[in-house]
């Protein structure tokens, strides 16, 4: 019995500083093994560069006559001078402005958390999730080369769920979600290949921003 | 109910060295620059306190050139990984039981 009494003593006097101590513990773990500068406001502005990109994707191929079906369908092959070449330079230049602002919304939430942003945190979640990323961009080349363009939406968002997938683990847990949405949306692409467009809007477009939405009033108001 | 508090690893006691064992726990390798930026440290403190650590075998060290530049990277070693976790449990233990 006063043991008991000796050691809740003990404790009393070092309460506060035990439980400093565990809070150090954890975030010390957390800041040095997971990369956390990612903003939600990165996820919102890659969202929104991702809907304008859809809808001026749709005008590229109606101005075209490419004609789908009733379902947005494409009729291959694509000619390559006003259809597959402006959608190209389209596709890069949403990839490029998404990037840009999710880089510079990032070094903004580094600089307020007073952290680097080019850190071992940062080079491990970008190998991660540049790995699976880049095969699925040579696949998509390989696809678009031999005229199979029909599975080229739903290889977009499956590889790029995988990469959120495996990046996941070394940043915000929440990524991993996105992936998995971003999988599942990319398969049901693959078995509707009639809406190829409309799953990429909701993939890359609707998807982030709710993702973005969340990170940023969870996290960062 | 005593062995509890001698769980408690004296040579975790400084904010410093609890920090080191926090990051080397949950990362392979880690070099003196990052452990410094993330503990927000100097040099001749962080080195004196990754000494102490060392002599007590619960860190290991190995240097490396990059280049020209040496470059100091450390390691978690099982028995410092062992009585780290144990020390992180009676700290745990310590308010379950109240």
């Amino acid at each position: 019995m006063h043991y008991k009494v000796l050691l809740i003593g003990i404790t009393m006097d070092t309460n506060t500083k035990k439980i400093e101590d565990l809070k150090d513990i954890k975030s010390m773990m957390e800041r040095s093994s997971r990369f956390l500068s990612l903003s939600g406001l990165s996820g919102i502005s890659a969202g929104i560069f991702a809907l304008i990109g859809g809808f001026i994707a749709y005008f590229i191929m109606d101005m075209g006559k490419i004609k789908y079906d009733e379902h947005f369908y494409l009729l291959q092959p694509l000619p390559f001078e006003n259809v597959l070449l402006p959608l190209l330079i389209l596709g890069s230049s949403v990839l490029i402005l998404a990037l840009g602002s999710a880089l510079f919304f990032s070094m903004r939430k580094a600089r307020k958390q007073g952290m680097s942003l080019w850190g071992h945190t940062t080079r491990r979640l970008l190998t991660h999730l540049f790995i699976p990323l880049i095969t699925g961009g040579f696949f998509i080349l390989i696809l678009i080369d031999s005229n199979d363009v029909t599975l080229v939406a739903s290889a977009t968002l499956i590889f790029y769920g995988l990469a959120l997938v495996n990046a996941g683990k070394y940043t915000f847990g929440e990524v991993h979600y996105l992936g998995i949405s971003e999988i599942i949306l990319g398969i049901l692409a693959g078995i509707f290949v009639h809406y190829g467009l409309v799953f990429w809007v909701l993939g890359f477009g609707v998807l982030h921003i709710v993702y973005g939405s969340v990170m940023y009033f969870r996290y960062e108001r | 109910m005593k062995g509890i508090i001698s769980k408690l690893n004296k040579a975790f006691e400084s904010r410093i060295r609890l920090g080191i064992m926090s990051v080397l726990v949950v990362n392979e390798w880690v070099d003196f620059n990052t452990l410094k930026e993330l503990l927000d440290t100097t040099d001749g403190n962080l080195a004196s306190h990754l000494k102490a650590l060392e002599e007590k075998q619960f860190v290991k060290m190995k240097k490396q050139f990059i280049g020209r530049k040496p470059r100091t990277s450390y390691q978690v070693t099982e028995t410092g990984r062992s009585l780290f976790t144990l020390h992180i449990e009676a700290l745990e233990n310590l308010f379950s039981n109240q």
